[in-house]
């Protein structure tokens, strides 16, 4: 259903592209206690996707949260993507999502039935996902903003955490990039009718299809690309990895349209948010400043990267190229030799 | 002279390249009030060819784009 509101425009930073930038959010973090727990598998002293906590010997609850203010236009559109950019985190460690709470933030002039849609689209996604809303907390603002608390449940043996990966796992990424700069580049109405269509479509996918097939093989790490843009997850792969990353950049899918607008420099603030944190970390080698770019650039509910077994890696891709067609092949992880932890191939 | 202070990316590097396609000027100012339209218009501006000179001034900066 098409809506007469233009929710971006009441927005003043699109998507993941509204995130805390990740140097800024270690030094937030830097000096508060943190409580162990035998039982925390993974907690926020490590950067990652979301909380795991034992409870039994073959039940661990995966616990996550993430919201931000409107990324589309049409508030069902953005409900979905808001609830598929959420439920990702658990995709990520490897776990189901099972119940979710909306987190939604509404500015008192927001018609009813766009507020209704932008939760249709929010439900819709989470049902999609095998989850159940149960509940949730609303919140007068200017801005509006939505997403979701997401429970869910892995095998405490099979949390993939994004800090396992090992030297010669290959890397895979199963969403293209560019997906910041096309939204971004909306908001001057410079983008096609096909390039925010396949940016929605893309926003809108689950990474469900990705991680059922990546638990059936041997993958050592994952995490999703989001607000930090692949380099910016890709070094806390490898600084959590004790690894380094070695990407293809010709192997990389960077969506054309969205490279045209980086050599235009039509490219969001958190791009360079992004590089401000892993540039220090990463070496370019002959990789033109606009694909860096591209690299760089936040994704709202973007792909996910895996580091899998190198013998496991081609089954995986090619049971991937039926599920998942956007899923590639970027490159490969080794040992860290001290220096940076990103390498880039042309 | 363009002012594009107040404006958020990225209408500042769209207002340059509605300029830079009108006038083809050998020669143009902005004003802008942030490091990332700095960054936007210095690579538009050297996709078009124009050598780039950025003055700060507490906060605001005057970008020269010269052919």
């Amino acid at each position: 259903m098409e809506s007469e509101v233009k929710l971006t425009k009441l927005a003043n930073c699109a998507g993941c592209g509204a995130k805390v930038g990740a140097g800024v959010l270690a030094q937030l973090l830097g000096d508060l206690k943190v409580l162990r727990d035998p039982n925390l598998l993974v907690g926020f002293d490590r950067s990652d996707d979301a909380s795991v906590y034992k409870i039994t010997e073959d039940l661990a609850l995966v616990q996550t949260v993430d919201f931000f203010p409107p990324i589309a236009d049409d508030p069902y559109t953005f409900g979905q993507i808001a609830a598929a950019n959420a439920l990702s985190d658990v995709y990520a460690m490897g776990g189901e999502p099972k119940l979710a709470l909306n987190i939604m933030a509404v500015p008192e002039k927001l018609p009813r039935e766009a507020v209704h849609e932008i939760l249709r689209g929010g439900y819709e996604k989470a049902y999609e996902a095998g989850a159940i809303i149960t509940g949730g907390h609303s919140i007068l603002d200017n801005e509006p903003k939505y997403g979701l608390a997401v429970t869910g449940f892995v095998h405490p043996d099979r949390v993939l955490t994004n800090s396992g990966a090992r030297p010669g796992d290959v890397l895979i990424l199963t969403k293209p990039l560019g997906i910041g700069i096309l939204t971004t580049a909306a908001k001057v109405s410079l983008t096609s009718e096909e390039g925010m269509a396949l940016a929605v479509k893309l926003m809108t996918t689950l990474n469900k299809t990705a991680r059922d097939a990546m638990v059936r093989y041997r993958v050592h790490a994952c995490t999703d690309v989001t607000g930090f843009g692949l380099l910016g997850h890709g070094v806390e792969m490898a600084e959590g990895s004790g690894a380094e990353l070695h990407l293809d950049v010709g192997a990389v899918d960077l969506i054309p349209e969205a490279l045209e607008f980086a050599k235009m420099g039509i490219l969001p603030e958190g791009m360079y948010r992004n590089r401000s944190f892993a540039e220090p970390h990463v070496d370019p080698g002959e990789t033109e400043l606009a694909k860096q770019d591209m690299l760089y650039d936040p994704q709202t509910s973007g792909g996910l990267l895996m580091a899998v077994d190198p013998g496991d890696a081609e089954a995986l891709m090619e049971e991937l190229r039926s599920a998942v067609p956007s899923a590639q092949r970027i490159g490969t992880v080794r040992a860290y030799r001290g220096g940076k932890r990103i390498y880039l191939h042309p | 002279m363009i002012d594009a202070r107040g404006q958020s990316c990225p209408i500042p590097v769209v207002m340059v390249q509605q300029e830079v396609k009108r006038t083809q000027p050998r020669e143009l100012q902005v004003q802008v009030d942030s490091m990332v339209c700095v960054e936007n218009i210095s690579r538009y501006a050297a996709l078009q060819g124009y050598a780039v000179t950025v003055d700060e001034d507490g906060g605001e900066y005057t970008m020269t784009l010269k052919k």
